[in-house]
């Protein structure tokens, strides 16, 4: 697996979403910071498939890709001046202080932590183990999120009726 | 022997999938890995372009003729015999045409827009099994990924949309959104049904399991393969639900600014999508290159195209024969009709895949007896559907347009009310 594909493919997708998480921020236009937002998800898209976590980076795409930034975009038209150049922002520096601390306690902990290394060929078909995963050992939390997700759909549909309905 | 450095049966017309492995042991033996990793994805995409680029042109003229005749006129009839070269004479002059960008648009993101359309268009026919053997890349989520990568189009749709700068390519973008995601949900809930009762997300494995049972998946499935055709159909941007570009209310929608090459791009990539999407149908419900011990006879990729074409008549017919839906009227299709229905559908599925398969059932007894009980099931939801929401039947109040089209729907009214 440690071909030379492999690492120009890692380093190809990792700076593909690390520059466009920077333009997410950098960019003034809203809705261009909204499709380097996509090209993030599209860029860990193709991380997974680098470790051969194939339908996980499926479900990226599927989900982050191409139903996330759905809603982003829905959320963009919906505000006024977004095609134009984003207002000046108040928090920069704040925000600016928040994100270095954040990334620092991140850095640290990927620094510090011993992680376990797991060793071998990776699997085969991750689907089937996924599926057996989430519906014998981690059923109850995976219930639990399907129950909160009802929910969220609920409140959405009741926030957004009207009285005379 | 002609080409000496080929090896093994590559001749073999019934399964193209060893001409494509004798020319890639050819090129490994140079020695090269890196030669061997571009010439394994070059010759994919040049066989998926051999399929491609003639399909194109000839699914244009195809549709062209076809719709004609459904209006009672000739389509193109003038350029070669019986307008063989129409598309070609159509490609040369798009070619040439102007390629004009509003001045007060995106500029990046309109140039950019036509291109990725593409991307997802080509990509998909990456996992499509064409015979045996012969999915170019047999991924074992090939389903979940045509799914993924085909909802890539809204995306690309959107941003074609928003750049023109022209508020009627915005409508036209926000409807695909608002269709894309509501029909999104159907076509996803239908097709775990499949995977639900073939047990694989690979469509290799789907086509193969047919092939192993001796049965299409229609015919044990009939509602999801209805409830998907329609679905997938939507997603197309084609005439019974083209609000997306429907020239009678919003120009061209969100390709109302794009000319020339560009706006052929979309263009193709439509006519791209449509096939893929037969293909879908063909390989999903009916049984890909399996045709009941035909594919012994025949080459099974022959069959599998001629399947896909079918489905794609089917598609030019609809389009010939349905008038365009109201943006509500999609909608309200998508979430009152085939959404209950596909539920209901992966519900029926999961429990007779439980029956069967935790009684050790013998599939020759079981399938037939699940074929009969969801076509009868598909039948009277249908039916029920039609006669509790339907819109033939007209209610107290509904104009009946007796004199106009001889039609005289439910209890007559003598002729328009309050009518001059």
């Amino acid at each position: 697996m440690d071909g030379t594909g492999i690492v120009i493919a890692f380093w190809v997708f990792a700076a593909m979403t690390v520059g466009a998480a920077l333009l997410v921020v950098a960019l003034r236009n809203l809705f261009h910071a909204a499709l380097a937002l996509i090209v993030a998800f599209a860029g860990m898209a193709g991380l997974f498939v680098t470790l051969s976590a194939d339908f996980l980076a499926v479900g990226q795409v599927l989900i982050y890709v191409g139903a996330i930034s759905i809603l982003v975009i829905f959320a963009l038209m919906l505000t006024p001046l977004a095609g134009r150049h984003n207002g000046e922002s108040r928090y920069a520096l704040p925000a600016g202080g928040a994100a270095a601390g954040l990334a620092a306690v991140v850095i640290y902990a990927v620094l510090n932590v011993d992680w376990p290394l797991r060793g071998g060929e990776g699997f085969d078909e991750t689907a089937a183990l996924l599926g057996e995963a989430l519906l014998d050992t981690w059923v109850l939390p995976f219930e639990v999120v399907s129950v909160l997700l009802l929910a969220a759909m609920i409140g959405a549909i009741v926030l957004v009726r009207g009285d005379g309905e | 022997m002609p080409f000496p450095f080929l090896k093994g049966a590559w001749y073999n017309i019934s399964d193209l999938s060893n001409l494509s492995r004798a020319l890639l042991g050819w090129v490994d033996g140079w020695g090269n890995d890196t030669v061997a990793y571009i010439a394994a994805g070059l010759i994919g995409v040049l066989a998926t372009m051999a399929f491609l680029v003639p399909s194109q042109l000839g699914v244009v003229w195809i549709e062209r003729r076809v719709i004609g005749r459904f209006q009672i006129r000739r389509g193109p009839n003038r350029v070669g015999p019986y307008g063989l070269l129409q598309p070609i004479a159509d490609a040369l002059k798009v070619m040439l045409k102007e390629a004009l960008t509003p001045p007060a648009g995106d500029k990046w993101v309109f140039w950019a827009a036509p291109i990725l359309m593409f991307i997802p268009a080509i990509g998909v026919y990456a996992v499509i099994p064409w015979g045996k053997n012969m999915a170019m890349a047999d991924l074992n989520i090939g389903l979940l990924y045509f799914v993924a990568l085909s909802s890539l189009t809204t995306i690309f749709v959107f941003m074609a949309g928003w750049s023109s700068n022209n508020k009627y390519s915005l409508f036209g973008a926000m409807r695909v959104v608002a269709m894309m995601i509501s029909y999104e949900v159907p076509v996803v809930v239908t097709l775990l049904g499949v995977s639900l009762f073939t047990g694989s997300l690979s469509l290799s494995g789907i086509v193969q399991w047919q092939a192993d049972y001796h049965v299409w998946l229609v015919l044990l499935q009939p509602m999801a393969f209805i409830v998907y055709y329609i679905a997938s159909t939507a997603e197309l941007n084609r005439t019974p639900a083209d609000i997306a570009e429907a020239e009678s209310e919003i120009v061209a929608g969100y390709h109302t600014e794009y000319s020339g090459m560009k706006f052929s791009l979309f263009y193709a990539a439509e006519y791209t999508n449509a096939l893929a999407i037969s293909a879908l149908v063909a390989a999903v419900y009916f049984g890909g290159w399996y045709m009941w011990g035909l594919e012994q006879w025949v080459p099974g990729w022959l069959i599998f195209i001629g399947k896909l074409y079918f489905f794609f008549l089917v598609l030019i017919w609809l389009r010939g024969t349905l008038p365009r839906l109201r943006v509500d009227q999609l909608m309200a299709f998508a979430w009152k009709f085939l959404l209950p229905l596909s539920l209901v559908n992966v519900f029926v599925v999961g429990l007779e895949v439980l029956l069967w398969h935790e009684n050790g059932w013998s599939a020759g007894v079981t399938l037939p007896a699940f074929a009969v009980v969801n076509l009868a099931l598909t039948v009277a939801l249908v039916y029920t559907y039609a006669r509790a929401f339907g819109y033939d039947r007209p209610r107290a109040g509904d104009i009946v347009l007796r004199s106009e089209i001889g039609f005289v729907p439910g209890p007559a009214t003598e002729g328009l009310p309050g009518g001059t």
